[in-house]
């Protein structure tokens, strides 16, 4: 009995944080998840996907703490090893070829979130949740303003500032594409480019680029006052044509011919977003949009969420890169805001003052979040001003534009 | 063999390896200026398809709407329909619940026709369908 007790105790995950030599790190993990689901839970900050994100997370180091005498980690959610294996990295690049790329061994010798993360390294994921946010997405601000698109594009200045920034600081190519994705504001398509690119980097970027999705309303109003002027923030803007219900179905099916065609590599996010979108405004599908926009994309957000968070284990999650990381993911959402106002200006001018610029803040993708700071702050100039719908434009150009950006970063670095 | 060399061939060696690539300074601005500019580029031409296919569907939308303005002074010299006076009371808004717009304005036109009342002098507050 009392060696069954004693085996009890030594197998315990609380002996394994000092067995274990990673032990202490899952502590910390333990304490970083715990953060984090104070801030989805508390502070609300995405608690959709954090919740998902910081529970994975908590899981992934709770079940990794015991470890047996030969490394093996028997009773692990998510292990990390398995996953180099798979891509023959890390400790496991010679001999291990038999492992490359075979989801067989996953699903022989892996643990739940081992299971759920084939769909992240699959890319079935982002994708299925770009179909449900076209299902829930109407274009139509950005039909009948079409110009709005030239704002989604100036929007994804901070991808390319930080994959420059982030190349300078010692990141490979694969890495900084990853990183400066995170200035395109959009999480699905950040998740898609880093698990392509470089999904070491996996678990830090995905919280950054959530995080700073939840605080937009925070660090886009200081940009926007300083870039802009009384005058052009209190700008009305006159209203918008109303677009017919042929224009919502066609504009889903132009967009994919001409974009997947000019840039191949966006067909999966482009594909699923404006699939989606095609089921919404066809009118003769609503069973099938009910479905993208509710049930699917709720059981995505949930596989997603805890998968994600499980690769932010100690080992790998614990290193002055992730620091790195977080800084490089605000100056990319800083400067992707700049991006889109500096253009939003241009076009005040060259409009003779019809457009008020800071629609062109919206276009850092984050729907709806980021239209909704430019009619805030539009409000505060002129408390007669209604920029909402005008910034939708914009916002959902950005959308488009984040992942011709992701495509174009695939198809350079994907190899 | 300088330092550079050296280095260099470590980096050409490392790439071999893993795949992954290290961008020089020049490459590195060259890639996110080349990038920035094909999002720039295949965004600028959506629009002009998007401006294109909008035009279109204006003009096809307008056409029809032009000939029954041309018809109307013909109309409007009736006297009969020139003195008719506006009905008063509106129908407000009606909130609909699970159920078409079509079907929605086919009920209200139908319960008008039987209580042989004009619609605007009636007022709906909700159409719901009843599973």
């Amino acid at each position: 009995m009392l060696d069954s007790l004693g085996k009890l105790v030594t197998e315990s995950g609380f002996a394994g944080f000092f067995s274990n030599p990673d032990g202490w790190r899952n502590l910390v993990m333990i304490a970083i998840a715990c953060v984090l689901l104070y801030l989805g839970i508390k502070k609300q900050y995405e608690p959709l996907l954090m919740v998902g994100i910081a529970m994975g997370c908590l899981l992934a180091n709770v079940s990794s703490v015991f470890m047996t005498s030969n490394g093996q980690l028997p009773d692990a959610l998510y292990h990390q090893d398995l996953w180099d294996r798979f891509l023959n990295t890390g400790a496991y690049t010679v001999g291990y070829e038999e492992y490359l790329h075979n989801y067989g061994y996953i699903l022989a010798e892996g643990g739940l979130i081992d299971i759920l993360y084939i769909g992240v390294k699959a890319g079935i994921y982002p994708c299925l949740i770009f179909m449900g946010i076209g299902a829930m997405t109407d274009f139509g601000p950005l039909i009948s303003n079409p110009k709005s698109l030239l704002l989604g594009a100036a929007a994804q200045f901070g991808v390319f500032f930080a994959f420059f920034g982030a190349n300078l600081l010692g990141f490979d190519a694969q890495q900084s594409a990853s990183i400066g994705i995170i200035g395109g504001a959009d999480g699905p398509t950040a998740i898609l480019t880093t698990t392509k690119l470089a999904p070491e980097l996996l678990g830090p970027i995905a919280v950054a680029a959530y995080s700073y999705m939840a605080l937009i309303p925070m660090i886009q109003p200081p940009i926007m006052r300083a870039l802009t002027t009384e005058k052009e923030r209190s700008v009305k803007m006159t209203q918008l044509r109303e677009v017919s219900k042929t224009e919502k179905i066609l504009f889903p099916i132009v967009v994919t011919i001409f974009v997947v065609l000019l840039l191949p590599s966006t067909a999966p996010l482009i594909g699923c977003l404006m699939f989606g979108n095609l089921l919404k405004e066809t009118g003769v599908t609503e069973r099938l949009s009910d479905v993208a926009q509710n049930a699917l994309m709720n059981i995505v957000t949930l596989f997603l969420g805890i998968s994600v968070g499980a690769t932010m284990v100690g080992s790998r999650f614990l290193t002055f890169d992730t620091i790195k990381i977080v800084v490089l993911g605000l100056i990319a959402f800083a400067f992707s805001t700049i991006g889109g106002l500096l253009v939003g200006k241009l076009m005040y001018k060259l409009s003779g003052g019809k457009i008020n610029p800071l629609i062109g803040s919206a276009g850092v993708s984050a729907v709806p979040m980021a239209a909704r700071v430019s009619q805030k702050e539009g409000q505060k100039a002129n408390p007669s001003n209604f920029l909402l719908m005008h910034a939708m434009g914009p916002n959902v150009a950005g959308v488009i534009g984040s992942a011709i950006a992701a495509g174009f970063l695939i198809s350079m670095f994907g190899g | 063999m300088s330092i550079a060399m050296a280095e260099e061939a470590v980096n050409a060696a490392a790439e071999a390896t893993t795949g992954r690539l290290k961008l020089d300074i020049g490459g590195n601005l060259l890639d996110a200026v080349l990038g920035y500019l094909v999002v720039f580029i295949g965004l600028s031409l959506l629009m002009c398809v998007v401006i294109i296919v909008g035009k279109i569907m204006v003009a096809k939308t307008k056409k029809p709407a032009e000939a029954p303005a041309a018809e109307t002074p013909a109309a409007a010299a009736t006297p009969a329909a020139k003195n008719l006076p506006a009905a008063p009371g509106t129908a407000g808004e009606v909130k609909i619940y699970d159920t078409d717009p079509k079907d929605a304005a086919m009920i209200m036109a139908i319960v008008a026709d039987k209580l042989q009342k004009p619609l605007n002098e009636l007022r709906f507050v909700s159409i719901k369908e009843v599973k």
